[in-house]
């Protein structure tokens, strides 16, 4: 369970971001592959937490999921996995373990309060 | 009507911290000529035995050292320190991982002179550590035989970020009716071509092979820096 400390850096990151800009966040966009090794329900109850007594207080935290694409060198494409527990291409089903997307924990924005 | 939200678009790494610190890790351990191998699994998949051994046999021939993480005590170092090699603990507290500024703080003031390879064994757990780059030029993630032969299935994440897994306490396979093809065959469906390894620590088969390899790995090194 790491999501507390992730979700603790997330609120630090924004926080600098947003006393910089002198604004204030309604929300923070966040991109979560699915090999990032982060569970979205834990993070996002974490975030809760960590925004605690911040200035992010009553911020949401709102998640893209970002799935998992290989690049399969028969088909000559990236190709976007169904399964993280299959790496076959889904078309041609050659194996690849080459990772194009996936592992991403990335705060794409800031949404401001109006 | 609502209006549109206005968005401040930012795009950060939340971990970034975490890899500027393992880049500079890996840039020194580059430098230096030392290879880097960290050892990931679930508590108890025989790390810190197959660690021992690695470090009893390794020493004879090269300069090497290992960090080694845990939650709360220090009786893996002190087994591994019986191997004779320069052993330092990194007490984690309640983190379930190691971070790539835990590895630095512990090389502070560590006179070991210069290393021939750094072993990193993290803490047991098969979740978190994969989220963290600790430098590493190897990460080996260990699969002990009584464990069952669908942890990767279970833990993809951790296989998919590591380079070499190895089938541990191979000794014991018959007694638990370890299922080997099956375990093959779920670790190449998470991680197609990662490299295998079988060992058991106890009675030594298979250890030959993964000297080979770190000492492979290591001579290429030394020949990508002459020191």
């Amino acid at each position: 369970m790491h999501e507390l400390s992730i979700a603790m850096s997330i609120v630090e990151m924004a926080q600098e971001e947003a006393e910089r800009r002198s604004v204030q966040v309604d929300a923070i966009h966040l991109e979560l592959g699915a090999l990032s090794g982060v569970v979205k329900e834990a993070l996002v109850f974490s975030y809760e937490i960590a925004c605690g007594g911040t200035l992010l207080e009553g911020s949401r935290l709102v998640v893209t999921d970002v799935p998992i694409e290989v690049y399969c060198a028969m088909c000559q494409l990236p190709k976007t996995l169904p399964s993280m527990q299959w790496f076959c291409c889904p078309d041609c089903g050659t194996p690849t373990s080459e990772v194009i997307h996936g592992r991403e924990l990335v705060v794409t924005a800031l949404e401001l309060k109006q | 009507m609502n209006p549109e939200p206005r968005m401040l678009e930012v795009r950060k790494n939340v971990l970034k911290q975490n890899d500027v610190v393992a880049h500079a890790l890996r840039d020194r351990f580059r430098a230096q000529g030392t290879l880097a191998v960290s050892l990931v699994s679930s508590p108890g998949a025989g790390k810190t035995m197959f660690l021992e051994k690695t470090l009893t046999l390794l020493k004879q021939h090269y300069r090497v050292a290992a960090l080694v993480g845990d939650l709360a005590t220090e009786n893996d170092a002190l087994r591994l320190a019986r191997s004779g090699v320069p052993v330092r603990q990194i007490t984690t507290g309640t983190l379930c991982h190691l971070e790539a500024a835990m590895i630095e703080r512990a090389l502070e003031n560590w006179d070991v002179g210069r290393l021939d390879i750094l072993f990193i064994e993290n803490v047991g757990n098969l979740v978190c550590p994969a989220s963290y780059d600790l430098g590493e030029d190897l990460r080996l993630v260990l699969l002990s035989v009584t464990e069952g032969e669908d942890k990767p299935l279970k833990y993809p994440t951790i296989f998919n970020s590591s380079d070499v897994a190895v089938i541990t306490k191979i000794d014991l396979a018959a007694a638990v009716e370890f299922d080997e093809q099956a375990a093959k065959a779920n670790i190449q469906a998470v991680r197609p071509h990662m490299r295998l390894l079988k060992v058991s620590a106890k009675t030594g088969e298979g250890m030959d092979d993964c000297l080979l390899l770190v000492a492979k790995m290591l001579a290429e090194r030394l020949e990508e820096t002459p020191i």
